[in-house]
């Protein structure tokens, strides 16, 4: 495969991530590959994203797309690998440790650095710029540092008061710096946003506690006795005491290479491209912000990713050229959100103003409509960016009604209702318009909102426009008639949490009762286990109770779980991991005299596999009698809560992590939910119980607990997000117990945390006012309930040892209860036994008849 | 005792049959819980529906290949009565065996992708089933 050409490409940022994506998704006769060369020591990363890596976000958080795209054997990443040479007459790049890559074709993807205007003392210990990963976490590192030092909470400034710059502010707070924002001109981001919407912005950081100076020029920075930052001097004279400075003036592009190498520079700065992104050298691109493109450098991620995919489009044969840049943005600054689009300033001729401004909320909003008032050119919307997703793709097409129904806070006059042109871009992170979108549906067969951004990618990246996309697919399921149906399924023509609602109103106990007021038929195995899962959530009674037990699903139908073979697996509870030597013995002794499996779970217990049904009650009598009970591993509810040892061993731990884990586990034992739950605990900041991998994960801190929501492992890993921080235990109690409660009612049917946090209307911020402000006026209920669930545990295996006609349902054959399935085999595996495969059961290798393992019947 | 078959065994009675097995006391079956039998050495899965009727298909679950069928959840597939497997969920008819939603999952080698049904009745409080007649 000599003949395929080899792309090297120069910048390992988030536009030269999305070059490779694209360029592996669409060059299926594999005529190229690609070496990315990039100068940070890591992949490319999220760099819009970067202030979150200080709300509790790990640098892999960051990550970009599928990490697999790094391990296609044709695409090569280098990092630490910054270019330092490139010849082009030879075709050469050479990198700084002096490795040189032959390219075919070239694209320079540098991006731009942090630009810091000559500023006296800019070259301080304590002075940083607000560009990287390492950039921010230095910027950490000092703060956290400098607070010891100081002992007292370190003052902060911004040198500019532009997007970067309330990101920087923004990033401050979050490490506890007091923050003041220092802006030359009149106004906050005075590029996006006009005098109105910079006062209302003004106003909305100030609230937040973030102090801000307009009019204002820094001119120089005076060191502390130390020799660190200590104040800034101003061009009036007047000073302010600062003990850390962040530079966010700006950006300017990395053209230094291609000047170099004497590519065509722009007047300001950047390779010069045409609209195929293509610099006077055929056979070199530029994208992204290096890019001078109609004239101008771009500093924002979506013209970014348009240039990746036409200079992609175009290596392969395409025509595709740039449309021109959006440059539109929506923002979610400090809480605060910030939108801005199309003609934001009115530069149209004959343009018209539309305002509303409320300063005692905090919003402003402004439409640009053309002088008829018919057809939308742009707007800002600060404090409430909800009609953002709609708006913006409706600029150039007529608004249909009155615009001012798009100003006014939602539900005070009703939205005009417009149908977007097919070509009206509806996630301008991934390019995607309405028209792709509605041929998702009706071409590609799609029929929901995850199958939507799987086809198209709509919404995959900042999420932004995802209500849209749900509203565009919504609509056009229902002209091609499919409802977006969120019907369970043929049986109950609503959705969980709907059927979780109309459960509880109508009190109703019984499936046949349940089915005959709410639904239909006689239900099947999606809805059946649902309803048993909302009866046991909401009284918390046995799940073989009365005409409980057909509803369960395989495992909760025998409390157990069923392996390949028909035959259970079988997992005592052992609260936070904390076990009893006595106990250990019995579960080893059960292991030998009953021939199981044996194997240490990921939560801290141990998995007992192989035993009949037939067997179970004989295994659990003898647990039971020991004073184990049920460890739920085979129900849709609280698994375990893992945790490490914690302080009253550990020399690092600074809180008692097994006894939390207990509580909650012992707290939390036997709540059925939509979906399994695990909780972890840790004992200080190491975090060794991986609890933010957990639905719930506890984390000590010096002053008590922080509480982390919504992680996940399994197929779609997800990292916990912060609740609250630095709470006590019977805080940690109460919002966990309305949080369980919240998801509880209102999940979707197998539905994790993690998703159900992410599609929450509001995500996390809304779940944090309900359970932790009480917003809707429901704690009270969610505390009783949980309340209730605590009082009316019981151990639902030694329940059933009781119960003579629940036992009944543990026997092999009705009519041979002393008879084994006889179906069963297992080889010999490592001292243990296994399933037997069908090649080894039909070449009648060394097989293990179960009636051997026979000890108790 | 109202004495009530399946819809698909109606027309014959137990006596005309060659080799009809008593499986257990009706009253040993809850409606909806399925029970295994051992019938002259074949598995099968026994169902008490809540009208009354009672079925019988092989308790192997083809796409598992594990003898499972009557821990499996009971419904309705519009009028038709169903069992789903407890393994792969796949779901089949009580009345012909088809499978209905194979949950884009294969039979195991060798093994048919349906369910056999066999003749069950009830007689004087006794659930019956006939393996010698089947489909």
């Amino acid at each position: 495969m000599t003949a395929q050409e080899h792309i090297v490409v120069v910048g390992g940022g988030m536009v030269a991530h999305r070059f490779v994506e694209a360029l592996r998704a669409r060059d299926g006769d594999n005529r190229y590959r690609v070496t990315v060369l990039a100068e940070e020591p890591r992949a490319p990363y999220d760099r819009v994203a970067l202030t979150s890596y200080f709300t509790g976000r790990d640098p892999e958080d960051l990550a970009l797309g599928e990490p697999q795209l790094w391990e296609d054997p044709l695409v090569r990443l280098e990092r630490d690998a910054r270019v330092v040479e490139i010849d082009r007459e030879n075709r050469v790049v050479t990198d700084v440790h002096g490795v040189t890559y032959v390219y075919d074709h070239l694209v320079m993807a540098t991006g731009s650095y942090a630009w810091t205007p000559p500023t006296e003392g800019a070259d301080l210990p304590g002075v940083f710029v607000y560009r990287t990963i390492d950039d921010v976490a230095a910027l950490r590192i000092f703060v956290e540092q400098r607070r010891k030092d100081l002992g007292r909470p370190v003052r902060g400034a911004v040198i500019g008061g532009g997007l970067l710059g309330l990101e920087a502010a923004g990033a401050l707070q979050e490490l506890g710096a007091h923050s003041t924002v220092i802006q030359f001109v009149d106004r906050l981001m005075n590029l996006q946003v006009d005098e109105g919407g910079g006062r209302a912005l003004t106003r909305l950081i100030e609230q937040l506690g973030v102090a801000v100076k307009c009019n204002t020029a820094t001119q120089a920075i005076k060191p502390d006795k130390t020799g660190k930052v200590g104040r800034l001097v101003f061009a009036d004279k007047a000073e302010q005491l600062a003990d850390v400075v962040v530079f966010a003036t700006g950006v300017r592009p990395r053209d230094e290479l291609g000047r170099e190498s004497g590519m065509m520079i722009g007047e300001r700065g950047g390779i010069v491209v045409d609209d195929t992104c293509l610099t006077d050298d055929p056979h070199v691109s530029a994208i992204g912000e290096v890019a001078c493109i109609q004239g101008a450098c771009i500093g924002l991620i979506a013209p970014g990713n348009t240039m990746a995919e036409i200079a992609v489009d175009r290596l392969l044969g395409g025509d595709s050229t740039f449309p021109g840049a959006d440059t539109s943005a929506k923002l979610k600054l400090l809480g605060v959100d910030v939108a801005s689009f199309g003609d934001a300033f009115a530069t149209t001729p004959g343009a018209l103003e539309l305002t509303y401004a409320d300063p005692v909320a905090g919003v402003y909003k402004k439409l640009v409509v053309t002088d008829d008032a018919r057809t939308l050119l742009g707007g800002i919307l600060v404090g409430d960016a909800s009609a953002y997703a709609s708006l913006r793709p409706l600029v150039g097409a007529e608004l249909g009604g009155d615009p001012a129904g798009w100003l006014l806070p939602e539900g005070a006059i009703e939205r005009p209702n417009v149908e977007l042109p097919d070509e009206a871009g509806v996630c301008s992170c991934n390019n995607v318009t309405a028209g792709s979108i509605r041929s998702a549906v009706t071409d590609d067969g799609c029929t929901d909102l995850a199958g939507v951004k799987a086809c198209t990618k709509a919404g995959t990246s900042c999420g932004s426009c995802l209500p849209l996309v749900k509203k565009i697919v919504g609509t056009e399921l229902e002209k091609s008639g499919v409802e977006l149906s969120n019907a369970l399924c043929e049986h109950f023509d609503m959705s969980r949490s709907q059927l979780f609602n109309a459960i509880q109103v109508s009190e109703l106990r019984t499936f046949s009762e349940i089915i005959e007021r709410h639904g239909s038929g006689r239900g099947c195995d999606i809805c059946k286990p649902t309803v048993g899962s909302i009866l046991a959530s909401l009284y918390n009674e046995h799940v073989l109770a009365q005409d409980r037990a057909a509803l369960q699903d395989t495992n909760d139908r025998v409390m157990a779980n069923m392996q390949k073979d028909g035959t259970y697996s079988v997992v005592p509870r052992v609260p936070g991991g904390e076990i009893l030597p006595e106990h250990l013995i019995l579960i080893g002794e059960i292991a030998k005299e009953y021939g199981l499996y044996t194997k240490i779970t990921g939560g801290q217990r141990i998995d007992l596999f192989g035993a009949r049904l037939d067997q179970l009650p004989g295994i659990w009598t003898r647990l039971v009698d020991a004073g184990m009970e049920s460890g739920h591993a085979y129900g849709k509810s609280l698994r375990t809560v893992k945790s490490c040892v914690g302080s009253t061993w550990c020399r690092f731990g600074v809180q008692d992590s097994v006894g939390m884990a207990i509580a909650l586990e012992l707290r939390y034992r036997g709540l059925r939910s939509p979906h399994k739950l695990k909780l972890g605990v840790s004992g200080c900041a190491r975090e060794c119980a991986e609890a933010r991998g957990k639905d719930v994960g506890v984390i000590a801190t010096d002053n008590g607990w922080n509480v982390y929501v919504g992680g996940n492992g399994g197929f779609t890993p997800k990292h916990a997000q912060l609740l609250v921080e630095d709470v006590d235990d019977d805080m940690v109690f109460k919002v966990i117990d309305r949080y369980l409660m919240f998801y509880i009612r209102t999940a979707d049917r197998l539905q994790r945390t993690a998703p159900w946090q992410e599609e929450f209307e509001g995500g996390l911020d809304a779940i944090r006012e309900i359970v932790v402000d009480d917003s809707l006026g429901i704690c009270a209920d969610l505390d009783e309930h949980m309340a209730r669930h605590v009082d009316s545990y019981e151990d639902e295996w030694k329940a059933v040892l009781n119960d003579p006609e629940r036992l009944a349902q543990f026997t092999s054959f009705v009519n041979a209860p002393e008879e084994p399935d006889p179906s069963l085999a297992y080889v010999e595996q490592r001292g243990q036994r296994r399933p037997a495969t069908t090649e080894e059961r039909d070449s009648g290798a060394v097989l293990i008849a179960p009636t051997r393992l026979e000890v108790h019947s | 005792m109202t004495t009530t078959a399946s819809a698909h065994s109606t027309e014959r009675t137990a006596l005309a049959d060659p080799h009809p097995t008593r499986v257990c006391a009706l009253d040993r079956l809850t409606p909806d819980l399925g029970v295994a039998a051992l019938v002259d050495g074949v598995q099968v899965a026994v169902f008490l529906l809540d009208d009354g009727s009672v079925h019988a298909v092989q308790n192997l679950c083809p796409f598992s290949g594990a003898s499972v069928m009557s821990r499996g959840i009971t419904g309705s597939r519009a009028d038709e009565p169903t069992i789903a497997s407890p393994i792969y969920k796949q779901v089949f008819s009580l009345l012909t065996g088809a499978c209905l939603a194979t949950m884009d999952k294969e039979p195991q080698p060798g093994l048919e992708g349906r369910l056999r049904v066999y003749r069950a009745w009830v007689e004087s409080g006794e659930v019956w089933v006939d393996i010698s007649d089947s489909h």
